[in-house]
């Protein structure tokens, strides 16, 4: 081995401590990158694959009630596929011991066989039996939620009549991926999907020779909005809510919500660390480099080529950065995979497709290369640019200049050795600066990673308490009159109720449409109340239509403009209506109305669909089971069990990433500070240890040295803070979710967070480096130089 | 101009001036010298007095402001950065005041940084035998004395055989005894070797080993001696 490469091996290993810290920061760049790419790039993938492999349908519809010669007329549609027809009802559950009213989507199975479209992906057990009437399959989100297994019975309210299911299986459906009755919150508790034979089920609720429920896959190179229309069409006479593609489904939907969210997420903050992370690896690649400053004159004296020693300490920043690589390739992979596995806590895939494209694992690696290599070659040359007598001495004091302080007048007011301290800061600012904003870095990435659950939690506060009061909301089939509010009223525990008139719209403004329902109540609603995003009550104009603002950019239309509204009820009702106005709500693509002037506009005397109520919580249960008994409430929502069980998952996942990012921003900390007191020891040892000869003590020295990075630290983290601030709201610009704004809120907790992790990185960086300067070797010190 | 056959290094109005942020350090005003093949030269001056400067461009280290400098055909005041280069690989030995040994490699693998890359070196081990220390091969610098460290950077410097040994005060940091030993290695590489040699020193008593003694003042050589009678170092006093 030549002499050079024994000295780059033995200069690893002795500055190995280091090597490991400027390791961590480029694992953590890496890693991140990495982890957050791929996490987006393989819930693409599993979407992809499992709906080619379950066949998943294009187009959906449901009728109130087609003969089954229907699905011939359907399959001759020009640009169908294949066609599924099957019998779909809600039903109330009766789970012994499960007081709040749970939910089960009846699908109906024909002959107990796999559909062609929509394909069950079995977990566990078997399909039911032809002619087994009483077997059901159950969806695998709502078995484990509940604990039912293969072998379990439920009760299931069919029509009124109670049946027992015996459950033969556990399944996955690609129409199910997120199951909830609509909303955006998942509910795999209160709400279970079941498939069993679809002649029992048609018989209960009079659908023999009949469908209710409609899915079809498209020709290649079929127009998706042309076959809707055919089938709008043919199915108008049989009661249809008018046919969707994908993209009001609504598992789809709220997937690729929460895909496109993983998107920003996965470009803004892998660009942000990796971009941080490269920028630290350079200024301090950059510095400890230039401590071997005179190592480079002395090869450069002996005649060593500029070229050979610049390779020299290119193979040095090399091996760290390359061990670096190496372990953020692990920790990326790791971390990418749980965060995928994650998400299975909200979506229900068959298995977890996990990739990583190679082009992410180049990229992250090549920009950390890039930035070791600038700062090497950089710091290399431009010692290399002087005669090597002038760099074999030790570089020129920097000129003297009274500091800051001296200057104002106030020197008097600190101690000899915080004189010395801001001097040397003061001597070398573009280094006290790039320190300083290294640190602030960590801070604002911790800030940025963590103030989610802020934001998360003010979006729950808002719309689920200062918005929506209620504890309960009770939907009907179909809409009633007025009156069933007071029998509601009635009802034990029931403390308030208001009406609420809700009617599934296609609106529509020029060549501009969109599903969505409009809300109504009552001007003076409590429950129910709309709030802009300064939590300021919107009032309901008596007439015309109130837009969320992303609905009103979706459509294009704004206050004064007119409006289609194309009813998806059973009336098929078209009305046009004037925007009122614009909110500037947190949640969703809502409209609103004053229910009197919705059904004024839909031409109905005083009807709800569904009431808000408030409740006593020591009569639930009577309230409850009061409940299944009224056979026109087809669904109820208990807001306490939504939410609890959606803080619970999310949490999980909050706590992961917040884990992870507090982890990477403590790396980055570690890095810089070791790494700046590293190599302000190295190149004051000589000062320190004659300070100590002239009898400092050990405290005094070490004072000197960490008062420095004491004050980078004081100076960083409120600068790191306001960094972190602008980089949330930019990240919080980028977030285009459709349905959701998310609140740029940051809780003084999360700031104070950000500031104690990186003072704990930093504490813990200055006692690793303060245990070095008491034990500084004062001879041997002193004899390297005179 | 070129030098005669026995002429090493001729320089002529050399000039050297530093920039010290505002103010303008001259440190060799119009200076000329020539130096013998195979002699041993000793330098001597106050601090300031440009003797370190003046090694430092006949060594290829640094450059002339203004004048003329020659080693053989090769011309130090207008030769590029690859050339001088070259030049120090191919032709000069160096001893630093400060040894300027690597830290993290051991006394054989430093004499080793020199001979990998010299046209035609002698071994490490020959090249520490010469100066004592082949007991000592795989010590790292830092288990070595002063002296000891010394003879290691001047192993360094002559493994390569160079043509030339430029000695920047080799024994400024030893002491007496070390010292000697340090001038004695210096020597016989001198007279064995036939390498011509010069020592920058602020001690006279050197001097007695010299050929001719160069005082330097204010950044031109002031005088020159002949030393017709040299004295070993062993002989020297101080």
């Amino acid at each position: 081995m030549k002499a050079l490469d024994r000295k780059l091996l033995r200069d690893l290993w002795h500055m190995r401590s280091q090597a490991f810290t400027i390791a961590l920061v480029v694992a953590s760049g890496i890693g991140s990158f990495i982890a957050l790419l791929s996490t987006y790039d393989s819930l693409q993938w599993s979407r992809q694959s499992y709906y080619e492999e379950a066949h998943f349908a294009q187009v959906f519809a449901d009728v109130k009630r087609a003969p089954r010669p229907v699905e011939r007329q359907i399959v001759e549609l020009p640009g169908v596929a294949a066609v599924e027809t099957t019998v779909v009802q809600d039903v109330t559950l009766d789970i012994p011991g499960v007081a709040e009213p749970v939910i089960g989507r009846m699908i109906g199975l024909a002959n107990g066989g796999q559909p062609s479209l929509n394909r069950l992906f079995l977990r566990q057990g078997r399909l039911p039996e032809d002619g087994k009437r009483n077997e059901a399959l159950v969806s695998e989100g709502f078995a484990t939620a509940r604990g039912l297994k293969p072998g379990d019975h439920i009760a299931a309210l069919l029509n009124g009549k109670r049946e027992e299911l015996a459950i033969v299986g556990i399944v996955l459906s690609p129409e199910y991926i997120f199951a909830s009755r609509g909303g955006e919150i998942p509910d795999d508790k209160g709400f279970g999907v079941f498939w069993m034979e679809r002649g029992r089920l048609a018989s209960a609720f009079d659908m023999e020779g009949a469908f209710n429920r409609v899915s079809l896959s498209l020709a290649p190179g079929a127009s998706e909005a042309a076959v809707i229309d055919a089938l709008d069409r043919l199915l108008e006479p049989y009661g249809s809510l008018s046919a969707y593609g994908r993209k009001d489904q609504n598992s789809h939907r709220i997937l690729s919500q929460e895909i496109n969210q993983q998107k920003t997420m996965a470009t803004v903050f892998p660009t942000i660390f990796l971009g941080v992370a490269a920028f630290l690896l350079n200024v301090v690649l950059a510095r400890q480099v230039a401590t071997q400053r005179d190592q480079i004159a002395a090869l450069k004296a002996l005649g060593y080529t500029d070229f050979a020693i610049a390779a020299h300490y290119l193979k040095l920043v090399l091996a760290i950065v390359l061990a670096g690589i190496v372990l953020g390739f692990g920790i990326g992979a790791w971390m990418g995979y749980e965060m995928t596995a994650m998400y299975t806590l909200f979506f229900h895939f068959p298995r977890l497709s996990y990739r990583i494209q190679p082009w992410i694992a180049l990229v992250a690696a090549g920009v950390s290369l890039a930035a070791a290599m600038g700062a090497a070659l950089g710091t290399v040359r431009s010692i290399l640019s002087l005669a090597p007598a002038e760099a074999m001495r030790p570089p020129a004091p920097t000129r003297y200049r009274r500091m800051l302080l001296e200057r104002l007048g106030l020197a008097h007011l600190l101690s000899p050795q915080a004189r010395m301290v801001i001097r040397t800061l003061e001597r070398r600012p573009l280094r006290t600066l790039l320190t300083t904003f290294g640190i602030a870095c960590s801070v604002a990435i911790l800030v940025s990673g963590t103030f989610w659950r802020d934001s998360v939690n003010y979006l729950i506060d808002v719309q689920f308490y200062m918005a929506d009061r209620g504890d309960a909301n009770v939907a009907f089939v179909n809409p009633v009159a007025r009156s069933a509010l007071y029998e509601l009223g009635r009802l034990p525990g029931v403390l308030r109720t208001e009406e609420v008139r809700s009617v599934p719209v296609r609106l529509r403004a020029g060549h501009h449409t969109y599903r969505t329902a409009v809300s109504g109540y009552p001007p003076d609603a409590q429950l129910r109340q709309l709030l802009d995003t300064g939590l300021r009550r919107v009032p309901l104009p008596p007439d015309g239509i109130l837009l969320s603002q992303r609905l009103a950019e979706r459509l294009a239309v704004k206050p004064g403009d007119r409006l289609l509204l194309e009813s998806l009820e059973a009336t098929r009702a078209r009305r046009e209506t004037v925007v009122a106005g614009v909110v500037n709500d947190l949640v969703g693509l809502s409209a609103y109305m004053d229910i009197a002037a919705l059904n004024r506009l839909m031409g109905e005397g005083e009807s709800i669909s569904a009431v808000a109520l408030t409740l006593d919580p020591a009569l639930a249960k009577e309230f409850y089971a009061r409940l299944k008994e009224m056979p026109q409430v087809a669904t109820v929502s208990i807001k306490g069990e939504l939410l609890r069980s959606f803080r619970e998952t999310n949490a999980r996942f909050l706590l992961f990433f917040t884990a992870i990012v507090t982890a990477f921003a403590a790396a980055i900390a570690v890095g810089v500070v070791y790494n700046s007191a590293r190599i302000a020891l190295a190149e004051r040892a000589w000062e320190l240890a004659s300070l100590r000869v002239l009898g400092f003590t050990r405290h005094e020295v070490s004072g000197l040295l960490l008062g420095e990075l004491a004050i980078e630290i004081a100076l960083a983290i409120p600068l790191g803070l306001w960094l972190g601030y602008l980089l949330s709201a930019l990240i919080v610009s980028m977030m285009h979710a459709e349905t959701i704004t998310f609140p740029l809120v940051i809780t003084s907790s999360t700031y104070a967070y950000a500031a104690l992790v990186i003072l704990a990185a930093g504490v813990a960086s200055s006692l690793i480096v303060r245990h070095r300067v008491d034990h500084l070797d004062l001879v041997a010190v002193l004899k390297t130089r005179e | 101009m070129q030098p005669s056959p026995q002429i090493v290094f001729v320089a002529r109005g050399l000039t050297k001036t530093y920039h010290m942020g505002e103010v303008e350090v001259p440190a060799l005003r119009a200076l000329d010298i020539e130096i013998y093949q195979g002699e041993f030269v000793v330098l001597l001056g106050p601090s300031g007095s440009g003797k370190s400067t003046l090694l430092n461009i006949l060594g290829g280290l640094d450059t002339p402001t203004s004048g003329e400098a020659f080693w053989r055909d090769h011309n130090l005041a207008t030769s590029d950065e690859r050339a001088l280069t070259a030049y120090r690989r191919d032709h000069v030995g160096f001893v630093f005041q400060f040894y300027n040994l690597i830290s993290s490699l051991t006394v054989r693998e430093n004499v080793a940084l020199v001979t990998e890359i010299a046209p035609k070196p002698m071994t490490p081990e020959e090249a520490l035998k010469l100066v004592g220390l082949e007991h000592r091969l795989d010590h790292f610098p830092s288990q070595l004395s002063g002296g000891e460290q010394q003879r290691v950077a001047i192993a360094r410097a002559i493994a390569k055989r160079p043509d030339v040994l430029l000695c920047d005060e080799p024994t400024g940091a030893l002491d007496y005894e070390t010292g000697k030993v340090v001038l004695e290695a210096i020597a016989r590489i001198n007279q064995e070797l036939g390498t011509t040699a010069v020592v920058i020193t602020h001690n006279a008593s050197i001097a007695g080993m010299a050929d001719r003694v160069m005082r330097m003042a204010d950044g031109h050589i002031a005088s020159v001696e002949s030393n017709p009678h040299k004295l070993t170092p062993s002989e020297l006093s101080w």
